[in-house]
């Protein structure tokens, strides 16, 4: 591989895993802080796409963003609402949400299940036009993602030390003590929801803006794919102050996609993408059970550990 | 001032299950007032607990505080005028947040949009100071690296950082080694004291039941089977309190935590 191709490749993972980083903090907020696994993300994430691309293409690309961000607060809302207010199970509420979003992103997207937006004005055509010429020409896509999630991270991060942040975060951490607190836990978690699920609709607008095209199932596996990386970043920074945390989910999502590029420079077809999130998902999550779980087994086993012959 | 009155609850009702927890309890509680309950297992004691916190909704009866009915209002609502804390150490607080988080969020103080202050943190400092126990030095720490008693003086503190009404202690120096749960009950008193807070604090402790405070209740199948306040219980001995038992419940007390010294 020459360096251009290393260049290209590293760009290319940067560009995704930056866009991506938005959902992977949507999940940091949801999943890390209020212990709540939102299974609507995919779903929102492609509303996110849809009315971003429905808004650009009538010719608004800054409203777009805004548009886009405020259908995922209303999708995190209904899922917060059912799960706090009508009793219904949380990972249930995220499925129903999800599957009835479906439905509603096709009726956004006019009764068709792709948008075309190739001569379509957006966020990035304007940035590529604003930098033509310098030396930052070639990477407005990056500069653009960069910027919203500069903007997101400062935004977390400030917020989760609010005292509705630290209610947030209490509130996935002993839901008992918020309400001891005199604040109600489906108050913070309704507030949780909904803004994880306006930065899972701003990842999926940008994504779409810059392929230039939107797909019914542009959001679907991002779910799986978002946790992957968090779990990766978490290796990378899962200690230290909530900024090192939000970075690290970051990167965890650039490492993700650097992974998953390079392995489609080895020739790895492109549908593998979903199993390899799995894949990760699983490893990261029943990995610390196994090990903790291995002593045990290890004794049954008669495998000799050199812990117990002390 | 608590009132409650003919306050009931029946867990399960219409199945074989079906107990009554509360029995028709009529009590008043006045300003000022440290009560001490004991009774047998299963008396009803935290149930009453949880009626007054409004963790549940009672099947009839009326709650009033202060002159204010309180008997529909829910437990987060009822939780700025009552502070409680269990006996396990481990439910008042987030383990995975600092002291000075926990505090912020006990203090409740500023908008919601603000962060902690200067002057908050060298606040939380001095009331953590006051708890002997070291912790204004451990502020950045979370909370799931303190021992027991610990984190139960830290929860007090919480509880009682904005003054409540009412504090319902719920066992809570029972899951701490003696020593601590010494300590932590003395903390207990002096806050109580400090800020005239009215206390009702569940015990199996038969000494301490005599020991603390002005007025002592014992529950058995939910009702209060004995009160007991004033010059007539500092008369009182443990055996006397044994016997009173026996005498109004119709059985010995069967606790099988009770502790007789």
């Amino acid at each position: 591989m020459d360096f251009e191709s290393v260049m290209t490749l590293g760009t290319t993972a940067l560009e995704l895993g930056l866009m991506g980083s938005l959902t992977v903090l949507a999940l940091f907020l949801s999943y890390s802080m209020l212990n709540v696994c939102d299974l609507s993300t995919d779903g929102c994430f492609t509303l996110g796409a849809a009315v971003g691309a429905v808004v650009a293409l009538s010719g608004h690309p800054f409203l777009a963003i805004p548009a886009a961000m405020g259908a995922g607060i209303l999708s995190g809302f209904v899922t917060a609402f059912l799960q706090t207010k009508m009793g219904i199970d949380s990972l249930l509420a995220g499925i129903i949400v999800n599957t009835g979003l479906y439905s509603i992103n096709v009726a956004i997207m006019g009764g068709s299940s792709l948008l075309n937006m190739n001569k379509t004005e957006t966020v990035f055509t304007k940035m590529q036009a604003l930098l033509k010429g310098t030396a930052l020409g070639g990477s407005y896509k990056i500069i653009v993602a960069l910027i919203c999630v500069a903007l997101i991270v400062a935004f977390l991060t400030f917020f989760l030390h609010t005292r509705l942040g630290l209610a947030v975060r209490a509130t996935g951490n002993n839901p008992d003590m918020v309400r001891s607190s005199s604040i109600n836990p489906g108050v913070t978690t309704l507030i949780g929801l909904c803004i994880s699920g306006s930065f899972t609709a701003l990842s999926g607008c940008l994504l779409a803006q810059s392929q230039k095209s939107v797909n019914i199932d542009i959001g679907s596996g991002m779910l799986t794919v978002a946790l992957a990386s968090l779990l990766i970043g978490n290796t990378f920074m899962g200690r230290g102050g909530l900024f090192k945390r939000a970075v690290g989910a970051v990167i965890g999502s650039f490492v993700f996609r650097l992974v998953y590029t390079i392995a489609l420079r080895f020739n790895m077809p492109a549908f593998m993408l979903k199993l390899v999130s799995s894949v990760i998902v699983i490893i990261a999550i029943a990995g610390p059970y196994l090990r903790s779980r291995f002593p045990l087994l290890a004794r049954k086993l008669g495998i000799a550990t050199g812990k117990e012959a002390r | 001032m608590l009132e409650l009155k003919e306050i009931r609850k029946t867990f399960n009702p219409g199945t074989v299950n079906e107990r009554v927890a509360l029995d028709g309890i009529n009590l008043t509680v006045n300003d000022g007032d440290f009560i001490t309950i004991i009774g047998s297992n299963g008396a009803g004691k935290s149930t009453l607990f949880n009626a007054i916190s409004g963790y549940f909704l009672t099947d009839s009866g009326s709650i009033i505080l202060d002159g204010k009915d309180i008997t529909m209002l829910p437990d987060h609502k009822r939780s700025r005028v009552m502070g409680r804390l269990f006996q396990d150490p481990m439910l008042g607080s987030a383990p995975g947040m600092s002291i000075e988080e926990n505090l912020a969020l006990a203090a409740g103080k500023g908008g919601w949009l603000s962060s902690v202050s200067k002057a908050q943190k060298k606040e939380f400092r001095e009331r953590l100071a006051l708890l002997n126990m070291g912790l204004e030095d451990r502020m950045k720490q979370p909370v799931g690296l303190l021992s027991g008693g610990q984190r139960q003086a830290l929860t007090l503190l919480m509880a009682t950082y904005n003054p409540p009404k009412v504090l319902l202690l719920d066992e809570h120096t029972a899951a701490l080694d003696p020593a601590t749960a010494d300590k932590v009950l003395e903390l207990t008193e002096r806050i109580v004291a400090e800020n005239h807070i009215t206390c009702m604090m569940i015990t199996h402790n038969m000494e301490s039941a005599l020991s603390l405070g002005n007025r002592t209740l014992m529950m058995d199948s939910g009702r209060i089977v004995f009160d007991v306040a004033g010059d007539e219980r500092s008369r009182l001995t443990r055996d006397d309190l044994l016997d009173a038992f026996k005498a109004k419940s119709g059985h010995a007390l069967d606790n099988d935590r009770i502790l007789l010294q």
